[in-house]
């Protein structure tokens, strides 16, 4: 278990989603959520570079995981506007008080 | 004071981020030997292992810490982290790709979210979480099953090519194989590109003056 394989990169990647998971649930920060968002994303994408790498070979896995980047900058760009929109109608970003339309 | 202190270590973290990165690349250019072994590891191993502590510790400083704004330091360490770890696997084009989308543009537009979107005196007041205690009960939960599945399926894994340069194979790879989803994905920015301008931008009533000539 010292030298590095795949399984190293593997556990890499859950710690990433675990992490970006608990940020995602404990954040009332609407910022905070999209940056759990972000971290999840990594660490999907670090499974798919190593799978790549150690399991099939080619250039598969790192075409998808740049498909996976250009969607989380464009996911980042439209959840920032939305977060800025929803600060402009309650003053606030906390994602409690964003539930107008939950009745 | 302690956050300072804080501070300069996340600092110092990235410093010998960007210097191990880079004498990775000019070890690799100039065709040493890459396991050089120092003791029970090799040199490979230790950069993982440094490479892997900054992309944690930054991860779990964005988890865990009351402030917003050092949140986002620490999301710059893991995405700086998980971009040097890219480096490992042989994808280096991802590695730059990584660098400049995550780091100079996402990573500076949460900035930009944070900085529009807090009143400064209260921005520690504005990033209450629900509670350390949840989101540790919530890691106990779904990390130890992860690192289980991943450590106990056993991978038909095979002896990984030599590193080597993968930015004209990925170049073929879009243009031809992956040619459709490649111009949706442009499609896609410049919808995201619209959308957000459209969303972002304040409604002006016809019969209201203009604010900003306030």
């Amino acid at each position: 278990m010292l030298h590095v394989g795949l399984q190293h990169f593997l556990l890499l990647g859950a710690l990433l989603f675990s992490l970006g998971l608990v940020t995602v649930a404990t954040r009332r920060n609407a910022v905070g959520v999209l940056m759990g968002v972000e971290l999840i994303l990594n660490g999907a994408n670090v499974n798919f570079v190593a799978f790549n790498h150690y399991v099939t070979g080619g250039v598969s896995g790192q075409v998808f995981a740049l498909f996976v980047i250009v969607l989380a900058a464009a996911e980042a760009a439209v959840g920032l506007a939305i977060v800025l929109s929803i600060f402009q109608t309650f003053r606030s970003i906390d994602v409690r008080l964003a539930d107008t339309m939950r009745e | 004071m302690s956050r300072k202190i804080y501070t300069w270590v996340v600092l110092a973290a990235l410093v010998v981020t960007f210097v191990g990165v880079l004498g990775l690349e000019v070890a690799r250019g100039a065709s040493l030997p890459g396991d050089v072994a120092l003791g029970p590891f090799t040199l490979r191993d230790l950069l993982f292992y440094l490479f892997a502590a900054l992309t944690l510790a930054g991860a779990g400083a964005t988890a865990f810490s009351k402030n917003i704004v050092y949140s986002a330091i620490g999301l710059l360490g893991a995405l700086t982290g998980a971009g040097a770890i890219y480096v490992f696997l042989s994808a280096d084009f991802l590695a730059v790709a990584q660098l400049l989308v995550y780091i100079g543009g996402v990573l500076v537009l949460i900035l930009f979210a944070v900085m529009l979107t807090n009143r400064i005196t209260e921005v520690t007041v504005s990033n209450v979480s629900l509670g350390v205690p949840g989101g540790v009960a919530l890691l106990v939960a779904t990390a130890p099953v992860l690192a289980f599945v991943a450590l106990a399926t056993p991978w038909p894994t095979r002896t990984p090519d030599p590193l080597a340069p993968t930015t004209r194979a990925i170049g073929n790879a879009f243009l031809t194989q992956w040619l459709l989803p490649f111009e949706l994905a442009s499609l896609v920015l410049l919808a995201t590109l619209i959308g957000a301008v459209i969303i972002a931008r304040k409604e002006l009533k016809a019969d209201e003056p203009d604010p900003s000539l306030r």
